[in-house]
């Protein structure tokens, strides 16, 4: 047997999560975030396992990928800093604080640092604008953000001093769900069929005394 | 200027640190509502929501009694929750996923029990990445209590909730893309009809989809009753709702505020809520209610926040953001920087949507960088026409979902607010306001 790509923990964690739905398609996106969090970005070979985890195609898991921001088909640094640059952070500054992001690091909107850590993108709207401008970093927020503020970030960011604020790639790292459906299918359709059945008798019965009323 | 002592009714519990937890909660009277629900029928919990004229808080404002009495009659039916919150300056779900996840799980059963549906989803944008854990967690605790799984608190009645992670796009926040963003494939709004997912939803089987700030409501409302919640606001407009103040003014945040006895003026201005205008700089137009609202000018602060009263006076509610732009701000920026939102968003489906909204955001790109010509505004109400019909309001729409006939709002408004400094532009050949930084 080959090994597969994804590690054993992170293939019992993606199995979890599609029996969570109906239908397993529906598994698709937490798994990229899953595949994510191992690889950084989305690979091929983890694409590949994730369309047979969910029964469709890796064609049909890449078409479906590329359609979502957060899904990186391209490797990506260490840590992806995502600016908002809509409307109330513009308002308040975020181009001015992008245009430092790019000196700072050296590099244009969209692009990677030489060394692989630091990957720039301008993002739509965060909702957190009541901090505005705010960024991201692995998707941990940072609100009322100055270019020194930037900055600073950024050396603690290398320094390893925002390990606990920031963990390593995958929105769901520190996302666990302790056990899975608890209601098996038998008890929803008998409980709903028993309910269902008593509200009808409770119509009935109020569409009787209501004719009962109307007749005299 | 008043702002009236109503009861916070969604954020009762912000002022506590561990707001999120379950111990907490417990302690604040979570769980009783649900309580409250399960010792009545279902048909007598959905009349109670019924009552209270609980208007969406999504964006639609449609009202989520009517909305569950068309839910069609099936063995199996589902009840998804939109936290996708992506239109921009909107951030109160955020608040609400974060610091009161339990208020969210409760309404949630609450609302499955009146629908005697199956099984609920919670949609969350994929980049709350601590909402999804306080959420998960969330879910994880109000199994251990009993508040979800089988036998609710004993009363026989059984649910699941799954709460499911998105991943960028803002489109996914529409009702129809949501749900085929949950069945796994790219977030593409359906073609209507049907209108209501009510008919054919999550897998094609009756589903109801309702905002996160819309079922925070339910707890208080079984525990307090529908009378206490109909003596807040005015008219359909009931009860309190959250705004999300951003832009220039001294105290971004969200605020929850008593419908209609509330005006902008004191949303912006009143030293407990957005305090004013920093910097001694005047008032020069605010957006009511998301980008995808025609905007407002300081003749129209006095508007009460009422759904009908905003909608009367040619915007709306909405999503429940408000964005105050000073005397500083190059509105023609602005308009562009909304337009770019839609281009980027776009789903690619319809065309006038597609094209459109990237020649509008060309188009406003040039008169801002000072290369713009006379006959460029005529342009862009051309182009805005083939999105939405006439530019009226409410929109005609022209595409499957209502991204597209929203993109002319922010333009129409700012050229008709504005014209002079559109021609400014043209005419001196530079943003009055220096260079804008290109983005
Ligand atoms: C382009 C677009 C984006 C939307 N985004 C959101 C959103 O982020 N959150 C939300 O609750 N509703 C959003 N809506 C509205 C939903 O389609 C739907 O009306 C709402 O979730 C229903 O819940 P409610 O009745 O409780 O408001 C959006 C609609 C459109 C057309
Ligand atoms: S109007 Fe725009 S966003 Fe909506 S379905 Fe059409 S192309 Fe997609
Ligand atoms: S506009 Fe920047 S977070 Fe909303």
């Amino acid at each position: 047997m080959t090994q597969s790509h994804l590690a054993p923990e992170v293939m019992a964690r993606a199995r979890d999560i599609v029996a969570l739905y109906p239908h397993p398609r529906s598994a698709l996106i937490p798994l990229c975030h899953l595949a994510q969090e191992q690889d950084g970005w989305l690979r091929p070979e983890a694409m590949a396992e994730i369309a047979e985890l969910v029964g469709i195609t890796p064609a049909e898991v890449l078409g479906t990928a590329s359609f979502y921001d957060m899904l990186h088909t391209e490797e990506v640094g260490t840590y992806v800093v995502t600016l908002c640059t809509n409307i109330a952070c513009m308002l308040r500054g975020a181009y001015e604080l992008l245009h430092h992001a790019e000196e700072s690091l050296g590099i244009r909107t969209g692009s990677t640092t030489a060394d692989g850590v630091f990957t720039l993108e301008d993002a739509e709207c965060l909702a957190d604008c009541g901090r505005a401008p705010c960024l991201q970093v692995n998707h941990r927020f940072f609100g009322d953000v100055s270019p020194e503020g930037f900055d600073k970030i950024v050396d603690d960011l290398r320094a390893g001093r925002l390990a606990d604020e920031v963990p390593h790639h995958g929105t769901l790292v520190r996302t666990e769900r302790d056990g899975g459906l608890r209601v098996e299918a038998e008890t929803i359709t008998a409980e709903r069929r028993a309910t269902a059945a008593a509200m009808a008798e409770r119509a009935a019965t109020a569409a009787a005394a209501s004719e009962a009323k109307a007749n005299g | 200027m008043t702002v009236t002592d109503a009861p916070k009714i969604v954020t009762s519990r912000l002022g506590y640190d561990d707001s999120h937890t379950l111990e907490r909660y417990l302690a604040t009277g979570g769980y009783e509502g649900l309580r409250k629900a399960l010792s009545m029928t279902p048909e007598d919990v959905a009349k109670e929501v019924d009552a209270v004229s609980l208007l969406g808080r999504g964006g639609a404002g449609f009202p989520a009694g009517r909305k569950w009495s068309m839910l069609r009659k099936a063995p199996t039916s589902y009840l998804v929750v939109n936290g996708d919150e992506s239109e921009p300056a909107t951030f109160k779900d955020h608040l609400l996923i974060e610091r009161d996840p339990h208020q969210l799980v409760e309404g949630v059963v609450i609302a499955c029990y009146a629908l005697q549906v199956t099984t609920a989803f919670i949609y969350i944008r994929g980049e709350f990445a601590l909402g999804l854990e306080r959420v998960t967690a969330a879910v994880n605790d109000a199994y251990g209590h009993g508040a979800i799984g089988r036998d609710i608190f004993g009363s026989g009645f059984s649910i699941d909730i799954v709460v499911h992670p998105g991943a960028g796009a803002y489109i996914c926040g529409e009702e129809t893309a949501l749900l085929e963003s949950l069945e796994g494939k790219r977030g593409f709004p359906r073609i209507k009809p049907p209108y209501f997912p009510a008919a054919i939803g999550l897998y094609g089987e009756p589903t109801v989809v309702n905002n996160v700030e819309t079922l925070s409501n339910l707890p208080w409302v079984l525990s307090n009753g529908s009378a206490a919640f109909t003596a807040l606001g005015e008219g359909r407009s009931t009860g309190t709702r959250l705004f999300a103040l951003a832009g220039h003014v001294k105290n971004p945040g969200v605020y929850e505020v008593e419908m209609v006895k509330t005006t902008f003026r004191d949303l912006i201005y009143a030293p407990v809520l957005g305090g004013g205008i920093p910097g001694g700089r005047e008032l020069k137009a605010f957006i009511p209610g998301g980008a995808s609202a025609p905007w407002f000018g300081p003749d129209q602060v006095e508007l009460p926040l009422g759904q009908d009263e905003v909608g009367a006076a040619g915007s709306m509610l909405g999503s429940g953001s408000v964005v105050v732009m000073d005397d500083s701000t190059c509105v023609v920026r602005a308009a562009w920087r909304i337009t770019r939102f839609f281009w980027r968003e776009s789903c690619g489906q319809c065309t006038p949507c597609r094209e459109g909204s990237g020649w509008l955001e060309k188009i406003l790109r040039r008169i801002e960088d000072g290369e713009g010509r006379e006959s460029d505004l005529e342009l862009l109400m051309d182009i805005s026409d083939n999105l939405a019909p006439g530019v009226s309001w409410p929109p005609q729409q022209t595409t499957i979902c209502v991204l597209g006939s929203s993109i002319p709002s922010s333009i129409a408004s700012a050229i008709r607010m504005f014209r002079d400094e559109f021609l400014l532009h043209i005419k001196d050949g530079s943003c009055p306001q220096g260079p804008a930084p290109h983005g």
